[in-house]
């Protein structure tokens, strides 16, 4: 079934990408979810189409603005805007939170504003929005295959730290380990791994792929390294399905990749309840 | 105090204030290295926040702060000290990470950016383990430990990087007495066997006064800062100059709601 993908180049280029941000996006998810930070995700998400809508308007009248590829202009502004919600956090000391409003409406709302000055909703945008089967050329696999690898060793090279801070930031940063620095970079990053996997995924259902995965994995995980194992391996397997079953039923992938990922989640949910697992504390169930 | 060794740790006319109110006053404390120095005083008397003076978590607005010899902000060796924060506690429990990884992190600083766990890392968190009676745990996850147990792993967390001086800020808030009675066994065996300096902050001063050699009291100001002998014979003097108030109203400050009152007065009696 999955030989389909292999057939075409257009379709083997999505295929591998969906490879990757199977792995990238439940990766990155982990430190999202243990570190409270899923608004953040959808935020950035928010203001990446916010980039993508500019660059769509500017295509328009700017007829030399279409040889950039949105995606690369979407995962500037949301660099961009992480950048700003760190200081907005700044500002805010004793009210944090309040950064991820501001932000996620802003760009929403500068978004929709692009998004009428350009042609507004497009097939383009559609796709930008549920993800597509057949978005990513071969050049932009290149990128997307660099990103990967440097996003995955950047991951591995500072397991420990980011580790250490999402558990205990005081100690953390008592111990020596930079935290702002490492703050700073986790959010570029994520803003990065949501730009790869918009493209498979949309941009509505980017955060859906970081955090499913892992809160099926949470109910499993005896450890932290194994919570990223299972992520990493319900991330593949929804992804893999997800976009084999939207070939075939001509669906948005973004949309089956989701379904896939609850259906995994019902399961470990239900097969947990079953059997009862002893070994799991109370706040399981909360 | 004429130690011929220098003090691992040493407060000289240090005052602070989150406002302009101060919360710290003229704050004289010189720790000999190998004591076990118990601090105490009531609730918000300061004592958390001389921690953070120490750890360089804020800066005094006056006095000076030595660590080893080395001046609080000019210190780099955060590897020989250990802390265990009064909010070690109150991780979310859910956090899926096992006693060992946890542990682990103790040697994180340690073992530096760029840098990974090697099998000399692994067998020191065992050790560690091993040490607060932990080792048959190391898998286990952190969250499905009781209060107590998860206490002793963030002592083996900062004890793992073999520090010189060990920090406690009211490590035995939410653990039985049982379990407190075993827990200064400990601390004392790693002041004696290991050579640990500690400073231990509590609130309960009856149980603490049978294992600390000095004692310090804390209200704002240093009230008492001399060896625990001295500290007994002067109890009640002492606590009413630290609380402003007669003992009664003490015992009732002590009276953490685990045990019950007459436990505590008993107690406190036979410290006498
Ligand atoms: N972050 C803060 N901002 C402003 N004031 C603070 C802050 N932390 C503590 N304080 C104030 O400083 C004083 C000392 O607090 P601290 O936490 O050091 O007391 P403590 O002796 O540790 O008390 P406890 O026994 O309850 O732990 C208190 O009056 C408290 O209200
Ligand atoms: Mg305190």
């Amino acid at each position: 079934m999955i030989d389909v993908f292999f057939q075409y180049d257009f379709l083997r280029y999505s295929f591998y990408t969906s490879l990757m941000i199977g792995i990238l996006a439940p990766l990155v998810g982990v430190f999202i979810v243990v570190r409270r930070l899923a608004l953040l995700a959808d935020t950035l998400s928010h203001i990446t189409l916010t980039g993508i809508a500019f660059s769509m308007m500017m295509a328009r009248y700017y007829p030399a603005f279409a040889a950039i590829n949105p995606v690369y202009t979407g995962m500037g502004f949301a660099v961009a805007g992480s950048l700003m919600i760190e200081q907005l956090r700044k500002s805010y000391a004793y009210y944090k939170e309040l950064a991820i409003p501001v932000i996620l409406s802003a760009g929403i709302g500068i978004g929709v504003v692009f998004i009428s000055l350009a042609d507004g909703f497009t097939t383009d945008l559609f796709n930008y929005l549920f993800g597509s089967v057949a978005a990513v050329s071969r050049n932009d696999f290149t990128a997307v295959a660099v990103l990967t690898a440097v996003v995955s060793l950047l991951l591995l090279l500072f397991y420990k730290e980011l580790f250490f801070l999402s558990f205990d930031e005081e100690q953390a940063v008592l111990s020596g380990i930079p935290a702002r620095a490492l703050h700073l970079m986790f959010i570029v990053i994520t803003a990065v791994v949501i730009g790869i996997s918009m493209q498979i995924v949309g941009i509505l259902l980017v955060s859906a792929l970081m955090t499913l995965p892992v809160a099926a994995a949470m109910r499993i995980a005896a450890s932290f390294k194994q919570l990223f194992l299972f992520a990493v391996l319900f991330g593949e397997l929804s992804v893999i399905a997800g976009m084999t079953a939207a070939f075939y039923a001509d669906a948005a992938p973004g949309g089956m990749i989701v379904v896939i990922n609850l259906l995994i989640l019902g399961a470990v949910l239900s097969a947990d309840r079953f059997l009862k697992r002893k070994e799991k504390p109370v706040w399981t169930s909360s | 105090m004429s130690a011929d060794r220098e003090a691992v740790l040493e407060l000289q006319g240090v005052q602070f204030g989150y406002s302009s109110r101060p919360v710290l006053e003229d704050i004289q404390l010189s720790v000999a290295p190998g004591s076990f120095l118990g601090l105490v005083g009531p609730n918000g008397s300061g004592k958390s926040t001389l921690m953070k003076l120490l750890l360089g978590l804020l800066e005094a607005d006056e006095g000076t702060i030595k660590l080893f010899g080395t001046p609080v902000q000019s210190f780099r060796d955060w590897n020989r000290i250990g802390f265990v924060s009064q909010k070690a506690g109150s991780f979310n429990s859910g956090f899926p990470a096992t006693v060992f990884e946890v542990v682990s992190m103790g040697l994180y600083g340690k073992i530096g950016l760029f840098r990974f766990m090697k099998k000399k890392h692994k067998n020191r968190v065992m050790e560690a383990l091993r040490l607060v009676g932990l080792e048959e745990y190391s898998g286990r996850q952190i969250g499905m430990l009781s209060g107590g147990q998860q206490q002793r792993v963030f002592i083996a967390r900062a004890l793992v990087s073999e520090p010189e001086l060990l920090i406690l800020d009211e490590p035995t808030v939410g653990v039985d007495a049982d379990s407190v009675r075993n827990f200064y066994e400990l601390l004392k065996e790693l002041n004696r066997n290991k050579g640990i300096t500690l400073l231990l902050v509590t609130h309960d001063i009856g149980a603490m006064s049978d294992y600390v050699t000095d004692v310090a009291c804390l209200n704002k100001c240093l009230h008492f800062h001399g060896a625990t002998g001295e500290f007994i014979s002067n109890k009640d003097e002492m606590m009413r100059a630290m609380y402003g108030h007669d003992v009664s109203v003490i015992e009732h400050n002590h009276d953490h709601g685990h045990h019950d009152h007459h436990h505590d007065h008993d107690r406190s009696e036979a410290v006498k």
